[in-house]
């Protein structure tokens, strides 16, 4: 206990030794191995696999669950400073001092996420048994998940960040085939390739990282990078983190690379639940935090990392109240909550334990609030537009109730998840940097006003429906995961903050430091109440009292048509990087047409219409070649002649 | 002996032989004032091997006999096979090469 509290006051993380793995941890290679077979098989296999494909899918990530609980179980089990544990599988690049071991680690911080994306991932494979039962292609989906699990827990279990870049590739790759899995509409075969483009830029800042730590540390491995990045350069350190925070903005859809997480929304509903709002959007915020010595070390890059989340959280808010799309009004409120995450991570040791903990209780209601919008969506028909619905509280009981249980766990009431994780970002932000402080508890109000909305839009009010529209409960299949979720979205935040204790589960890995003065807790809890419940009665009125006519008003204020917008992120984008772009290549094409080719073409012309006029001279008669010569001759034998003679 | 007039001679010779090379269209005609031509220089050859007293132009006189001997064997063998395809020894003909 007392080796706990030093840690504590130093705020330092200490991993202590880094242990192979042994005995039980051999399990580690097998959490990866289990769903990638399942994508291999099923992927192989093809249409033979229809019938039982999504049973397999399912059972893959269900066993990776169990093997996960087994691990934990023998992480808690270990002490303290010994719970970092390597597994060396195999060398994968050794050149001369280059060497990337293909290795895992297991840590409590990896360990968090692996027992959110396994167990999160199995509640909505089963859902997506019952969601997909329609679609021609579902092996071909399930397919996809298990690929998409494999890679994010690679992604999770890499001990070096090359291995990491290849996870992080991964859950790209099966982004953007889960997002543009409709491919036929030609809007998801646009938004899962934007999806692409927009994270190749993030990824861009990832390999800068790598290349930089590379070349000034000479190692990119977690241990290694925390035991030397001390001596490094200050200014490089900040370069690295700034590349880190590039990346992490990419994957997270946070400022300025946000623009593709909406359009992600096209993808199959537990899709947008599972990578677009649970696992693998968050990994933004587990580089950062997996990188805590690289910040801890640089003030700027924190500071960026702070103002990416404060800006983020306030226009995911904003884009999230005005949005009729439910599930983009999710993917608002996704942005704006990542955003949270950042603004945490960016304040350091006092802020990294509770972006994880904001991450993990978010991990639990978003999953929830998406798949209760699915289950809505299911009984009306694929409609996504929330003014076609209204009054849907009689026929979705169990929708209803378990995302009012995920609504109040977003907003933040006690004692549900989203109060405690969310309340102890704001107090941390509150203190560290007061401005983002006030930003954080202005964004608690506007997310009380957007998904009361979103509830009052969806559940309440008079009927708006289609004609034709026959809503009904969906089917145990369905219910069932959400209704876990549902449980979890209450007892996640008081479990992990007083039973598990996750300050000190996570702080031998990234550091943690108590809040020290500023405001009274209390007075802060009950200020940040206050602003979500204006927000809350605003939205009630407005959504619930009044009538919400069925077609979108169009003599709006500024904002609302901006936030319809996106924000005019699609427009800078366009403005900024795309119309130049293309002016550019224009520009580059009529150059290499006229310019360059001219030269070529026109010597070529040149020397053709020249050969033309001197072909003229090769008469083709014996005769006049003879007189040239002799010609020829006379006139040499003068010269001679005339030479001799002077 | 007077080597002027010999020379003279040659001179005339030569003349006459490339006056007819550039005039003449028969192949046949053009190919004899070709060898009257190197007969003129043979002259002038031998001319100046009597006139130096030494035996160097008489030897350059053989070879060209004999490079003239070679070239009547090929030339008249081109000559022939024209005269075959075209039935003619025109040396203005033969302008297939020609643009």
């Amino acid at each position: 206990m007392n080796n706990t509290l030093a840690i504590l006051a130093s705020g330092e993380a200490s991993p202590g030794e880094v242990v192979q793995a042994t005995g039980t941890f051999g399990l580690i290679a097998v959490l990866i191995a289990i769903p990638v077979a399942g994508a291999v098989i099923l992927l192989l296999a093809g249409r033979r696999s229809n019938r039982w494909g999504h049973w397999l899918g399912t059972a893959a990530v269900l066993s990776s669950f169990a093997v996960a609980c087994v691990l934990f179980l023998a992480l808690l089990a270990e002490p303290d400073d010994a719970r970092t544990i390597n597994q060396h599988l195999w060398d994968w690049i050794d050149v001369g001092t280059f060497q990337a071991p293909f290795a895992l680690q297991l840590d409590p911080l990896s360990m968090v996420f692996v027992l959110l994306i396994t167990g999160v991932g199995s509640l909505i494979h089963i859902y997506s048994i019952s969601y997909m039962d329609h679609d021609p292609e579902r092996r071909k989906f399930f397919a996809y998940l298990n690929l998409f699990i494999a890679a994010m827990l690679l992604l999770v279990l890499a001990n070096n960040y090359l291995l990491l870049y290849v996870g992080w590739e991964g859950v790209g790759l099966a982004s953007y085939l889960l997002i543009g899995f409709w491919f036929h509409k030609p809007s998801a075969a646009t938004a899962a390739k934007k999806a692409f483009v927009v994270n190749r830029v993030g990824d861009f800042g990832l390999s800068l990282a790598i290349m930089m730590m590379f070349a000034t540390l000479g190692t990119f491995t977690f241990e290694g990078v925390n035991a030397t990045v001390g001596e490094a350069n200050s200014t490089t350190v900040t370069w690295i983190g700034l590349a880190l925070l590039l990346a992490a903005c990419g994957k997270s859809a946070q400022f300025p690379l946000q623009s593709w997480l909406l359009d992600a929304m096209e993808g199959p509903t537990p899709v947008s639940a599972l990578i677009h709002a649970a696992t693998m959007v968050t990994a933004g915020v587990y580089l950062i935090v997996r990188s805590a010595e690289i910040f801890n070390l640089s003030e700027t890059a924190r500071i960026a990392v702070v103002l990416v989340g404060t800006v983020t959280l306030l226009m995911g808010a904003i884009i999230g109240s005005a949005k009729d799309d439910i599930k983009k009004g999710l993917a608002g409120s996704t942005m704006s909550q990542i955003g949270y995450m950042f603004l945490a991570a960016g304040l350091g040791p006092v802020g990294y334990v509770f972006a994880i903990f904001h991450l993990l209780t978010h991990g639990i209601f978003k999953a929830l609030l998406f798949l209760g919008a699915g289950s809505v969506m299911h009984g009306m028909d694929d409609e996504v537009n929330m003014r076609r619905y209204g009054a849907l509280r009689k026929y979705m009981m169990v929708t209803w109730a378990v995302f009012g249980v995920g609504y109040l766990a977003i907003i933040g009431i006690p004692p549900f998840a989203g109060f405690f994780s969310k309340d102890e970002i704001i107090h941390a932000a509150w203190v560290e940097h007061p401005v983002a402080g006030v930003a954080a508890l202005l964004g608690a109000g506007v997310t009380g006003f957007y998904m009361t909305r979103m509830v009052a839009m969806t559940f309440y009010g008079k009927a708006r429906w289609e004609d034709g529209a026959h809503p009904h409960e969906s089917s145990p299949w369905m219910t069932g995961p959400m209704i876990v979720l549902a449980l979890g979205a209450v007892v996640a935040g008081y479990m992990m903050l007083y039973v598990g204790n996750i300050e000190e589960w996570l702080a031998p890995v990234v550091g943690y430091q108590e809040v020290e003065g500023g405001i009274s807790t209390n007075l802060l809890i009950a200020m940040t109440l206050g602003v979500v419940i204006v927000g809350v009665v605003i939205g009630w009125r407005q959504y619930a009292m009044r009538e919400v006519p069925e077609i979108a008003p169009t003599q709006v204020s500024a904002l609302t048509v901006a936030a319809r917008h996106d924000l005019y992120g699609d427009d800078v984008n366009e403005a900024l990087f795309e119309r130049p772009g293309q002016h550019l290549t224009r520009t580059l094409v009529w150059t290499d047409n006229k310019i360059i080719d001219g030269a070529v073409n026109g010597t070529a012309a040149g020397i053709g219409g020249l050969s033309a006029r001197m072909r003229r001279w090769q008469t083709g008669y014996v005769r006049s070649y003879a007189l040239t010569m002799l010609l020829g001759v006379v006139v040499l034998v003068a010269v001679l002649a005339l030479g001799s003679l002077l | 002996m007077n080597p002027t007039n010999y020379l003279i001679l040659s001179a005339i010779l030569f003349s006459i032989g490339a006056g007819g090379v550039l005039v003449r269209r028969n192949a046949i005609v053009v190919f004899m004032c070709i060898e009257l031509m190197l007969n003129a220089s043979n002259l002038a050859f031998v001319t100046f091997a009597r006139t130096n007293g030494t035996l160097d132009g008489q030897v350059v006189a053989f070879f060209v006999m004999v490079v003239a001997a070679a070239e009547v064997v090929i030339g008249l063998a081109i000559i022939v096979a024209i005269f075959r395809t075209r039935n003619s020894a025109s040396v203005d003909e033969p302008n297939l090469l020609k643009l």
